[in-house]
């Protein structure tokens, strides 16, 4: 194994949810590695499994059987608080439906995660200002998410996941309450984010649009890796 | 810690309405109990006031068999006024008053009474003894009003008093009534008959004699004197605050059913807020908090539910506050209805210990009633709080 460049291990993960009177397997068996730098997607199907991969990875979950090396942490042996510490300082999230606090101001959302990481003032202040300047809303800094479109709201998430320059970004199907220009705007913003942060960016997704600008492509099927592809865009 | 007040107050000024519904309720608490109590401190210190004024002054020396409950006790205690106790009572800083039993017949009715000889020059009370120093025929005498309301007697009136001399040989006399004076008091004035010392001396043959001795100070370390029991001023006024005492286990229910609506609605806020919120929970642990974090958060978020109260309470509770202790609140019956000290306006007197003791009452109640349904935050399962999933 590459050690440096590998951050994300996975080995014959396996999860399970407890059903009713029985489990439900939602992962069987997957064993997959992402580099630094990738710009990669999880695909498939409703049902096939992204989201819960990703919750592992992201360590919100942790799995049944096999093993998850995440930046050098074991996910499934890491207590609470160091999930939340792994949580805390190395990886963003994008979720589908945005998941901004309401009554917060698009400053104080984006800023939330440093001062989880006890950043001061003017530190915070010029790190808010970089990110709202990747996503280009600067000018809406006051404006709270309610008085937001929907590409806004997912840009000024972006911005939250991208603040701390964390070397994961966790992407669930960002572009899901997205129309096309919007889908394609927030893409490029990830794409170059991408390029000059050398972010890892993971998405799950079924949305073509994305899957255009993927440079790796997982296709799960059933809980498991169906195919794994690598496009050359050059 | 700073973080998550700060996101509390954002969290609850965001949350609008509901909020400031929730700390209005809330300030209720505050000020009805402040309020209260403060009426119950007031009442305390008026009723205080009144013993001292009209009944005990400073403290008093009984002398050793009397005993104001046992009427039998009466006949016998009574004594010699101890000689080194004489300049005192010259200089008017000692009254000595002889208590003897008797009755009186108004309308024909007997009723018994303890006939109170005092000095009608004392300055100790504020007892209009100055009307018993009148010239008449009858013995001059004065009664309080609520000797005066049960018996219906009133100023200028004579009734027929009947008592036993030392001796133990019945006489009978007619009083004057020479005035009716309000005090407060109840123990002051029911079925006490107050006539002049010297006059009730000779009626029952106990010349220079006393039963109590009231002193005007009460702050000096006091000798004791054979014969005689000092009972100090706090002695005398402990039964006010025993009474207070069992007035307040009423009020504190008061208070309890007061502070369990305002409880409720804070309750109901957080378990509302926790179903409705479960997303943000999500995303603050997605952010890297820790669950027993997020309980945290939510707890504060609850409890500062009592600061923005007090700062309700401030609004419109210190004008009313204020207001009432000076303008007092008088209570709508009569305050002799009550059979006990009670001036019919009492005065609200609010401490700090007062205040203190009251805003941490309710802070820690609604920290308390935060944190419960808080909890369980900590089982919830960030995947299922981030997909909203009801549970
Ligand atoms: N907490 C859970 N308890 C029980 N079953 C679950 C749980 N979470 C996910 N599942 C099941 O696991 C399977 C995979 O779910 P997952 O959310 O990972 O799918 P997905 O690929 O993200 O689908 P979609 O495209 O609809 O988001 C589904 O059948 C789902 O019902
Ligand atoms: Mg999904």
């Amino acid at each position: 194994m590459n050690g440096t460049s590998e951050i994300i291990q996975i080995q014959g993960l396996v999860k399970r949810f407890p059903m009713g009177k029985g489990e439900f397997t939602a992962l069987r068996g997957i064993t997959l590695t992402f580099g630094k730098g990738e710009f990669a997607g999880l695909v498939g199907p409703s049902g096939s499994g992204k989201t819960t991969l990703l919750n592992i990875i992201g360590s919100l979950d942790v799995p049944t059987e096999g093993w998850v090396n995440v930046l050098g942490n074991s996910i499934g042996t890491l207590s609470a608080k160091e999930a939340a510490q792994l949580r805390k300082e190395s990886i963003g999230f994008i979720f589908q439906s945005y998941n901004l606090l309401q009554v917060h101001t698009v400053y104080e959302n984006v800023e939330f995660p440093l001062l989880l990481l006890k950043h001061n003032g003017s530190q915070r202040r010029r790190m808010v200002m970089d990110a709202l300047e990747w996503v280009g809303l600067v000018d809406k800094e006051k404006s709270k998410p309610p008085q937001l479109s929907g590409g806004e709201c997912q840009r000024v998430a972006i911005a939250r996941a991208m603040v701390k320059r964390p070397p994961l970004v966790l992407a669930d199907e960002p572009t899901a309450n997205l129309d096309a220009a919007n889908s394609h705007h927030i893409l490029k913003t990830m794409e170059t984010l991408n390029r000059e942060l050398h972010t890892t960016l993971l998405f799950a997704t079924h949305d073509d649009k994305v899957i255009g600008y993927l440079r790796r492509m997982i296709y799960l099927l059933d809980g498991r890796v169906d195919r794994d592809e690598t496009v050359r865009k050059d | 810690m700073l973080l998550a007040l700060r996101l509390a107050v954002r969290n609850l000024i965001g949350a609008g309405l509901r909020t400031w519904l929730n700390a209005l309720v809330l300030s209720f608490s505050f000020v009805v109990i402040i309020w209260l109590k403060g009426i119950m401190v007031g009442w305390d210190h008026q009723a205080k006031n009144d013993m001292t004024d009209y009944e005990i002054g400073g403290g008093q020396y009984w002398h050793h068999l009397y005993d104001p409950y046992d009427p039998l006790s009466l006949s016998d205690s009574h004594a010699p006024v101890p000689s080194h106790v004489k300049d005192e009572i010259q200089a008017g800083d000692m009254e000595p008053v002889l208590v003897v039993p008797g009755h009186i017949f108004p309308r024909g009715r007997m009723q018994s009474v303890v006939i109170k000889g005092i000095n009608p020059a004392q300055t100790i009370w504020k007892l209009p003894t100055g009307e018993l120093d009148a010239d008449t025929d009858a013995i001059p005498a004065m009664i309080g009003a609520v000797m005066a309301n049960g018996t219906r007697l009133g100023q200028g009136d004579r009734v027929m008093i009947r008592w036993r001399d030392t001796n133990g040989t019945f006489d009978a006399a007619q009083i004057l009534i020479t005035a009716v004076f309000s005090s407060n008091v109840p123990s002051a004035e029911a079925g006490q008959v107050y006539v002049p010392l010297e006059r009730l001396r000779k009626m029952a043959v106990m010349h220079d004699q006393a039963t109590i001795l009231t002193f005007r100070d009460g702050r000096s370390q006091r000798p004791e004197i054979e014969g005689w029991i000092l009972k100090t001023k706090a002695e005398l006024t402990r039964q006010v605050d025993d009474m207070i005492k069992a007035k307040t286990v009423g009020q504190s229910i008061f208070y309890g059913v007061l502070l369990l609506l305002a409880m409720l609605a804070i309750f109901d806020t957080q378990v509302l807020s926790i179903f409705r919120r479960q997303k943000e929970i999500g995303t603050y642990i997605a952010l890297g908090y820790t669950r027993k974090e997020v309980v945290g958060l939510f707890t504060v978020e609850g409890a500062m539910h009592a600061v923005l109260a007090a700062f309700v309470a401030t609004l419109y509770g210190l004008p009313f506050l204020a207001w009432q202790a000076k303008a007092g609140w008088t209570i709508p019956m009569e305050a002799s209805e009550f059979g006990m000290a009670m001036a019919q306006t009492l005065y609200p007197v609010y401490t700090v210990g007062l205040v203190v003791s009251t805003a941490l009452l309710v802070t820690l109640a609604t920290a308390v009633v935060s944190y419960v349904p808080s909890r369980r935050i900590a089982r919830m399962n960030p995947t299922d709080a981030l997909r909203g999933k009801l549970q």
